[in-house]
């Protein structure tokens, strides 16, 4: 009988604390990928909400708090974290599990979006992207989703590989800005 | 000379410095050239053609002769200007373009010569004989005309980028700057404003003008804490905007504080894209000099540079300055250095109806026409209507009028109006959009009238974006009528500079309109005028008004040439920043790759992933010793390779298996669920795009795999497909490459080694070559594929990412113990070349499936993407090269890659190629070299030898024509 054992990509990278900003490993718990076949939308946002909570989010928004959170994922895509995606998500939609695909990181504190706004050329001011809000976007040259999580806190997804570089490239950047600070 | 009074630099705080090896001191708040002009060093460069000496002549950022090399080693700036450089402790600055030194300059010889060297001189001189041109007059140019060089060495990578969004981007923080991001800050709007001085203010802070009652650096920083203060402001200082682009993107280029710069972690400088709703540019203006002979002598400057030097600073550029002007900026000038208590020895005023009321030699309707002196300036002629006089002077403070700093307004090709009020070109709306020029950037030259203007402005902009103005008090300041006669250049003999940094001469531009260069851009491209690091900020208007004289058209039918970002010069490695090293592209790392660095894998870059070329054994000193004993390994035991890299697309829906007969030539809805195919993918034009397995996971449930390189463009293309051209099919993907680690397990003990590691075994019988489906290793759901890129009894294992690691530990393990192990690259390319499978060696975008042999693989029973193209008559031409094996029959038995195949006795020249080899290698398997390639004809061709010849490594050898499977072609082992 073989005693697999499980690895994070971050195993040894992270907490990271540099100035006023944490970096540190999210474990979002389960990760599903849910696709609405052809007309099945609102049936699927029904059935989301039904199972766990939350109806099926528009274009760059994300429902649910840490435990249970839906998040926009792309074109016709919802990435729904923490819980197992009800078996009844199926009638409607096309599951497929991503728990181990991504690298999950979470970035918080008073210069969090500063650091952010080194890496990745979207709008992150409080007035265009507030909590719930959230993006697939480029960081540092890799494709990432990023939600707000808090006023200060954010949630950053990149495929598993890259954790690393992720890594190495908010580390820079959290140097960069602790540093201006008197 | 510094003399009494406050100024803006703190006495308490003494900044020592060098300047071409020597000590000196200066204050906090100076710039290297006042601190320079403080101790009366007045030359401080070479001139890039003639090797002039050339002094400080502005006090901004259009300097164009106080370029220096600033720091060592690879911290080494060149053609910082010292105008802008700010003074820290230990600042080390270096003169450039002069050897062996400033003082004493060999190639000033080039001034002798000058006759011989004016406008179109390398395009006359330089034509012959034509090799010469790189070898000797380049090289030889290159070193005697110049700027300052780079270390040579690698960038020291102290630098950052980074984003920034607003509603309002301000350029410019002078009184114009500051009232347009009062107003729309105390409106609500998100405002950034960017300075490029270390302060705000503008004029401000060189002028002894109030605003509301009080000096106006005063009021300017005032109002500066409180915009500070405001959560919607971002005040940049330090800050230049260099370019404008689309969609409301500007360009920004920030240098830190030296005592920010200098900490750990920090940078020097940052490059922001700032993205704005809207902008205002309140640039602001330059003053222009006016051409007459022997005008650039170090001692003559602008005249709002030496209030500046004189207000700001409280440096004196000379004991005994004469002023020389057209407008009433000269009596400014006149007045500030007396109340200094600096000798002013003349006031020139070209326009004959000036009166002054100062005490000084007043000179109306007069020329500045010589200068005297050559390291620094020592006397003035003038020209009047009663005659020639010389004064003693060391320092000329000039004034030509003002030109609108309205560079960026032209940066997406729109042209400036001309106004004959000012004389001067101004921005006209529209030019960027979402971008209005506001105050002294606009023709508004008084103080009041910049103020007024700033809050109209940014009124307007707010309207515009939908947010209420706020009502703000414009404070009261002075508002003098700007009183202007047009001056260019003093007629008279001798050179008249008009581009100091280039150093082009009235002569010069004079020279390319009797040439017929007569447009302006022409002529720009043939004095060389306006090409250098200040883009032509003090001469461009002076340019073009002399070419205007020479043709005798009017200056607004010559018009401006065109001004392009950057503003300033910005060091490619800031705009890089990051991108040095590794932080190039990111790293893709396997779940296997410490394992195998552990193992001493040397690991190879396979796009952006990470892959191990071979594992060595002790005693194995080639990787060939390695490769063959890995080929071997899985050709007599069993081997192991991390194979996760392969795109994985997971494919659902009621139209999964329409939509991949629809992108594969091949059809998948026949195939049964538990089994696998081979998929052949063409692109829109016929050729193929990529290939790959696909495996039926249940009814309406596919796993389609790429190649590791095509991974990104097939997830594209498959997108495309869906969305574009089949929208009506009900089906969904996503990738799942990185949720599976996927291992390959090959060889003829594959099959013992899996059924001692999964829960339930697996038979041949039950496992078919070609079948896939669920297993478990211990508590751990997995899927296993039986399908081979080897050849031999082959199964693929994938589990979820996160015991990638763990498995691969494990597989070796069992593998090592039945005389097994791992494989890398190398093994796997020699494996799959022995059985003639292909890879982006062979469809490298220009083949066809007629070209691989896989013509029939094209269903004649359906449709799809790229098959009405690839029925074209060219791309079924039997003369097309054809995929062929070849192995060495002559006397050399090497083949390589990328080598041409030509007719045994043809020249081996490029028109009597008749193919290539793309993949070759040594087989252990067939004790020989072997080859795949394409050829003429080629599979008619089996059993011909042809003749290899490689220019590149200079390699020949004959070589039969065979089939590319070499290796098992009856396919036993597979199904073993």
């Amino acid at each position: 009988m073989v005693d697999l054992i499980a690895i994070s990509p971050l195993e040894g990278l992270l907490p990271l604390s540099i100035g006023t900003v944490t970096l540190s490993e999210d474990d979002p718990g389960v990760m599903t990928g849910i696709a609405a076949y052809k007309g099945k939308e609102k049936a699927l946002s029904t059935a989301l909400k039904k199972a766990h909570g939350m109806a099926a989010p528009g274009p760059n928004r994300a429902l649910g708090k840490a435990g249970a959170r839906a998040i926009w994922f792309g074109h016709g895509m919802i990435l729904l974290q923490g819980p197992k995606a009800d078996k009844a998500l199926m009638r409607h939609a096309a599951l497929t599990d991503q728990s181990d695909g991504w690298a999950v990181v979470r970035l918080s504190g008073a210069e969090a979006r500063d650091v952010l706004a080194r890496l990745t050329p979207i709008d992150l001011r409080e007035s265009v992207f507030k909590r719930g809000h959230t993006a697939r976007t480029e960081l540092a040259h890799m494709m990432a989703s990023i939600t707000r999580t808090g006023a200060q806190s954010w949630q950053i997804m990149v495929f598993q590989s890259f954790a690393k570089t992720l890594v190495h490239d908010l580390r820079r950047a959290m140097e960069r800005v602790a540093a201006r600070k008197v | 000379m510094r003399i009494e009074g406050a100024g803006l630099i703190n006495r308490d705080k003494p900044i020592g410095f060098s300047f071409d090896g020597r000590p000196y001191q200066g204050f906090e708040g100076d710039t290297l050239a006042s601190a320079l002009l403080a101790h009366d060093i007045r030359l401080v460069g070479r001139s890039f053609k003639y090797h002039r000496p050339r002094g400080i002549m502005t006090a901004g950022s259009e300097e164009p002769n106080g370029l220096v090399t600033v720091g060592l080693e690879a911290g080494q700036e060149p053609n910082v200007r010292a105008t802008t450089a700010e003074l820290y402790e230990g600042l080390l600055a270096r003169s450039q373009n002069r050897w062996p030194s400033l003082n004493w300059d060999l190639l000033s010889l080039n001034d002798l010569a000058a006759p011989f060297l004016g406008a179109g001189f390398y395009y006359k001189t330089f034509m012959w004989p034509r090799a010469f041109w790189e070898r000797v007059y380049e090289p030889v140019i290159r070193r005697a005309a110049g700027l300052g060089a780079l270390s040579g060495k690698p960038d020291n990578d102290r630098n950052e980028r980074g984003f920034a969004h607003c509603d309002l981007l301000i350029i410019g923080a002078g009184p114009t700057g500051l009232m347009a991001a009062w107003m729309a800050a105390k409106s609500g709007a998100d405002v950034i404003i960017c300075e490029e001085d270390t302060r705000t203010g503008g004029r401000l802070n060189a002028e002894t003008f109030e605003v509301g009652g009080k000096p106006g650096h005063q009021w300017a920083r005032a109002i500066t804490a409180r915009l500070s203060a405001m959560d919607n402001v971002r005040v940049m200082t330090r800050t230049s905007v260099t370019g404008a682009y689309d969609q409301g993107t500007y360009g920004a280029l920030e240098r830190l504080a030296p005592d920010v710069a200098k900490r750990k972690g920090a940078p020097d400088e940052a490059f922001w894209r700032i993205v704005a709703k809207r902008s205002i540019l309140a640039a602001g203006a330059l003053e222009r000099p006016i051409a007459f002979q022997n005008n650039d002598r170090p001692g003559i400057m602008m005249a709002g540079a030496v209030r500046a030097y004189i207000n700001r600073w409280r440096v004196s550029p000379g004991r005994s300055v004469a002023v020389f002007g057209n407008n009433d900026g000269a009596h400014q000038t006149v007045a500030d250095l007396q109340a200094a208590g600096v000798h002013v020895s003349a006031l020139i005023d070209a326009r004959h109806h000036a009166s002054c009321d100062l005490e000084v030699p007043f000179f109306p309707g007069a020329m500045v026409c010589n200068a005297h002196g050559r390291k620094g300036l020592e006397a003035i002629t003038i020209r009047q209507a009663s005659g020639s006089e010389k004064i003693q002077a060391d320092c000329l403070a000039i004034s030509g009028g003002w030109n609108p700093t309205l560079h960026l307004s032209c940066h997406m090709g729109g042209r400036p109006e001309w106004n004959p009020d000012v004389q001067a070109f101004l921005p006209v709306e529209g030019m960027v959009p979402g971008m209005r020029a506001a105050g002294a950037c606009r023709g508004k030259f008084s103080t009041r009238a910049c103020l007024e203007d700033g809050a109209q402005t940014a009124r307007n902009v707010l309207e515009d974006l939908g947010i209420r103005p706020a009502r703000v008090v414009i404070p009261k300041a002075g508002d003098n009528a700007f009183d202007i006669s047009p001056l260019w250049a003093v007629p008279g003999r001798g050179r008249a500079w008009v581009d100091f940094q280039n150093d082009v001469t009235v002569k010069d531009i004079k020279q390319a309109a009797t040439e017929n260069f007569r447009s302006v851009e022409h002529m720009k491209r043939y004095t060389t005028q306006g090409m250098a690091p200040d883009q032509g900020k003090n001469s461009n208007v002076v340019a073009l008004a002399v070419l205007a004289e020479a043709t005798g058209q009017g200056i607004p039918e010559t018009g401006t040439t065109t001004f392009r970002p950057p503003f300033v010069p910005v060091p490619i490695a800031t705009m890089g920043a990051g991108g040095s090293g590794k932080g190039f592209a990111p790293q893709r790392y396997m779940t296997s790759h410490k394992a195998s660095v552990a193992r001493g894998a040397p690991m190879i870059e396979v796009g952006l992933w990470y892959r191990p070329s071979y594992f060595p054994l002790k005693g194995e000193t080639t990787w060939r010793q390695s490769c063959d004993r890995e080929v071997n390994m899985v050709r007599q035991a069993v081997g192991v390779a991390d194979v996760s890299t392969l795109g994985k697309i997971d494919i659902q829906g009621k139209d999964a298996g329409a939509f991949l007969d629809f992108v594969y030539t091949n059809n998948f809805s026949t195939l049964k669920t538990g089994r696998v195919r081979y998929g052949l993918m063409l692109r829109e034009d016929g050729h193929v795009m990529d290939d790959g397995t696909t495996a039926r996971l249940g009814d309406r449930h596919y796993l389609l795999t790429t190649t590791t390189a095509a991974a990104g463009d097939v997830m594209r293309h498959l997108e495309f497909a869906h969305q574009c051209l089949q929208p009506q099919m009900d089906v969904r993907m996503i990738s799942v490459t990185e949720q599976w680690a996927q291992f390959a397990v090959a060889g003829p003990k594959a099959r013992d080694l899996l059924n001692d590691l999964l829960n339930e075994p697996v038979g041949d019988e039950s496992w078919p070559f070609m079948s896939c489906g669920e297993v478990a290793i211990g508590g751990v759901q997995a899927r296993l594929f039986r399908i081979s890129f080897s050849g031999e009894q082959g199964y693929e294992l994938a589990v979820p990412a996160r015991f990638g690691n763990s498995l691969f530990r494990v597989l070796l393990d069992r593998a090592e113990a039945m005389g097994g192990g791992p494989y890398g690259m190398e093994a796997l390319n020699i494996l799959r070349i022995e059985k003639g499978f292909i890879t982006h060696a062979e469809i490298d975008g220009r083949v066809t499936a007629f070209d691989l042999g896989m013509g029939r693989m094209v269903s004649a029973k359906k449709d799809c993407i790229g098959k009405a193209a690839s029925m074209r008559p060219g791309l079924m031409d039997e003369a097309r090269g054809q995929l062929i094996g070849l192995k060495p029959v002559g006397a050399v038995k090497e083949l390589t890659a990328g080598a041409h195949l030509f007719a045994e006795g043809d020249e081996a020249v490029r028109v009597n190629s008749q193919g290539y080899i793309s993949s070759a290698g040594f087989s252990p398997t067939l004790g020989h070299f072997m080859g795949m390639g394409f050829l003429q004809r080629g599979r008619a061709r089996h059993g011909e030898v042809v003749r290899m010849v490689d220019h590149l490594r200079e390699l020949q050898a004959l070589c039969e024509v065979i089939d590319p499977v070499l290796f098992d072609p009856e396919g036993g082992r597979v199904r073993g």
